[in-house]
């Protein structure tokens, strides 16, 4: 499996969460928000100065800074988008 | 927590929901009391708690901090679960986002492990349908075990529904869910460790996302598709701050343009009362050295302070709270983010920088939303760099008087706000340089790491805040004016009508001044003023102004231009003006706001500072701008 950082997802694209390597207060706090392992994300926004983006976490709008988005490893999804869409 | 012994309850419940799902609203809508709501995390970080009567049963409702999680990693999880816990609440209600269930299923479930009666408030059911999100509330409540129970609480649906529900349950002895392995992590006292409960979580969301595939549908343009398209634009590389600039020059054009009238018309309506009041007061036989300190000090003060101050803060606040409420902030926070990363401070210093226009006091207890206490205190010490509400009235009158020429109009009232923008840019360009040389220096530390939440945008209820808003605000200015500016036009008067030695205090004060303010660009009156209006900067004008009439009274407010003449007549010139705006935007905090400070960092060191800072910053520009200025002059 192809591993790469959340922050080279360029607005638009998707990833599968694989691993957290962020640790203390900022780990419990993305946790929370429901970035577990394979959890879903989608980056959907970037700030005016590109140090931070805002992703799709569960339904919700997260924005995490770019060096903490280093620290989480996903993988690109091979197949299509989620289901239970009519 | 506190109280509720008083009121003598029959069934206590506690409202527990993630952060921005209406929970405000639902507390609001059950017990009718007034609570601020609005749209950005971390908003309510106290609790509160109110009463609602059900089927002749009293019923206390707690409403616990917005939180993600019942994982003690922070004070306001610590509060909730310990409620949960020790207090043994008769039911928890958990509000959840009914258009982003997934997410908040992980407290509902985290809930159910450590009590026994639960129940579930789907709210925002108003939104969810627009987006195309369908939940089967039968199937989740079976799923669950629990009661479910569909609302849209600004709109007062399905309350009643939930207190039938929660009163059945408050009755019955509830389900106990099978506990999971966050069951002993949620029973110890204290804080957690940073990575314990990684696997519990994980596994939590799991069962959320398996709840969800069976119960939730989605019909349509995927929910968060909508607003995406605003999002880009107020995000976007070139259009994200030019907006924000733009946002800020609109609110301040329809502040002064719309309270330029209103003002005229009560200064007018409150300055006429003065005769019929002093003749009121001769009539009582007063003796006439009591009665002119009340008329001509506290009163004229008091006239003025109103005037001045409440056309423009029931413009102001409407607009911000209307922006507030839709959802717009946190966008801010996410552009201006950047900025603060630089300063090594947090993102969140933005929105305590938007809620020290409205109040530096409050803006500067807005800190609790910033984790990392290294960069609370860098907001809490460089807050007042923004000009609260009750500087704006003189900031508007010093350009009005010596920046902008016209009367008035819409065209002048937008170059006002042209210039206060811009003034208002330097308070945030200080902000920036503050916070940096205090992460450096006192404050020095890691960069944190920063995380936040952007929440959907809802329609903003425009009756509601305008209605709320003005009230608050009439209310607000009122109690100010008669609380602080009316005792402080008295004190004035008494400065300025007491003689000793030949002149009167006020003037003995001045002249002692005097030489240290030409330094920077001011006289001793504008010093003195600036002392004297320490309880509120509202004051600050006023006090100047009475001050340069000799018997230390105030002429009527009405006309500017007559106001103008009075200062030019005692020396003032541009420079003066712009160093008595300089100085207006960087001084000592305000009383409250000080001892907001000393309330929020516990501490006078910090509280010492937070004086220091903004009054050498101040000193420190207009020294550089007076004599820059003078030497420029004598060059050319």
């Amino acid at each position: 499996m192809k591993t790469q950082g959340l922050h080279l997802l360029t607005p638009g694209a998707e990833g599968i969460v694989y691993a957290l390597y962020a640790e203390g207060s900022i780990r419990r706090r993305l946790l929370d928000m429901g970035l577990t392992e394979g959890c879903h994300v989608r980056c959907l926004l970037e700030s005016p100065g590109s140090d931070m983006r805002a992703y799709l976490i569960r339904g919700a709008l997260v924005s995490i800074r770019k060096k903490d988005a280093e620290k989480i490893l996903i993988y690109l999804p091979e197949q299509e988008d989620e289901e239970g869409r009519t | 927590m506190k109280q509720k012994a008083l009121h003598n309850p029959d069934k206590t419940v506690a409202l527990l929901g993630n952060p921005n799902v209406g929970k405000s609203t639902v507390f609001n809508s059950l017990t009718g009391l007034n609570q601020h709501t609005g749209n950005w995390p971390g908003k309510t970080v106290e609790s509160a708690y109110g009463i609602y009567t059900y089927r002749q049963k009293k019923f206390a409702l707690i409403d616990l901090p917005g939180t993600y999680s019942l994982v003690p990693h922070s004070a306001e999880e610590e509060v909730s679960r310990d409620y949960i816990l020790c207090e043994n609440p008769d039911a928890v209600i958990v509000v959840c986002d009914a258009t982003c269930l997934e997410r908040n299923l992980n407290l509902l479930l985290q809930t159910m492990e450590i009590s026994p009666r639960v129940v579930l408030c789907l709210n925002l059911m108003d939104e969810a349908k627009r987006k195309g999100v369908y939940i089967d509330t039968k199937a989740l409540s079976r799923r669950l075990g629990i009661p479910v129970i569909p609302t849209t609480a600004r709109k007062k649906q399905g309350l009643t529904e939930l207190k039938e529900q929660v009163d059945k349950i408050c009755c019955g002895n509830g389900t106990v869910k099978v506990p999971g392995s966050l069951r002993d992590i949620l029973d110890q006292k204290g804080y957690s460790g940073a990575t314990c409960g990684d696997a519990a979580v994980t596994d939590l969301y799991r069962e959320a996302e398996e709840i969800c595939k069976e119960t939730v549908r989605f019909q349509g343009v995927p929910p968060y598709e909508k607003g995406l398209t605003a999002d880009r634009f107020l995000t976007g590389k070139w259009t994200g701050i030019p907006t924000m600039l733009i946002l800020l020059l609109f609110v301040l054009w329809l502040t002064i343009f719309g309270a330029n009238y209103p003002s005229q018309l009560l200064s007018r309506l409150l300055f006429s009362l003065e005769e019929p009041l002093y003749s009121l007061l001769s009539a009582l036989s007063l003796p006439d050295f009591l009665i002119k300190p009340l008329v001509f000090g506290m009163y004229r003060v008091l006239a003025w302070v109103v005037a001045v101050m409440l056309p423009p803060m029931a413009i102001f606040f409407p607009l911000f709270s209307l922006l507030e409420d839709l959802g717009y902030l946190p966008r801010v926070a996410f552009n201006l983010d950047g900025c603060f990363q630089k300063c090594n401070a947090c993102g969140k210093q933005a929105l305590t920088m938007c809620m020290g226009f409205g109040c530096n006091a409050v803006g500067v207890t807005g800190c609790r939303i910033i984790d990392s206490p290294r960069e609370r205190l860098i907001a809490i010490l460089t807050n007042c760099f923004v000009p609260c509400n009750g500087r704006f009235p003189t900031l508007i009158s010093i350009i009005t008087m010596f920046f902008i020429v016209g009367s008035g109009g819409a065209l002048s009232s937008f170059l006002s706000a042209l210039c206060l923008t811009l003034v208002i840019l330097a308070g945030i360009g200080m902000t920036f340089l503050c916070s940096k040389i205090l992460s450096k220096t006192l404050l020095s530390g890691l960069p944190s790491s920063f995380t936040m939440e952007l929440p959907p945008y809802r329609p903003p209820q425009v009756g509601k805040i305008l209605v709320r808003s003005l009230l608050d605000r009439t209310l607000f200015v009122l109690g100010r004016a008669v609380s602080v500016a009316a005792p402080a036009g008295l004190v004035l008067y008494l400065l300025a009508n007491v003689t000793l030695g030949g002149a009167s205090l006020l003037s003995h004060l001045a002249v002692l001044l005097d030489p240290f303010a030409r330094l920077f660009g001011m006289d001793g009156i504008i010093l003195t003023a600036f002392i004297l209006g320490f309880p509120a900067n509202e004051i600050v004008l006023p006090i100047a102004v009475m001050a340069y009439l000799s018997q230390g009274t105030l002429t009527e407010l009405g006309d500017i231009t007559a106001l103008r003449q009075i200062l030019v007549d005692n020396g003032w010139t541009q420079l003066t003006a712009l160093c008595t705006m300089t100085f207006s935007l960087m001084h000592w905090p305000c009383s409250t706001t000080l001892l907001s400070i000393r309330k929020e960092t516990g501490s006078t060191k910090w509280t010492v500072l937070g004086f220091l800072i903004p009054t050498l910053a101040g000193f420190t520009l207009c020294f550089l701008i007076a004599n820059g200025y003078r030497l420029l002059s004598l060059m050319l």
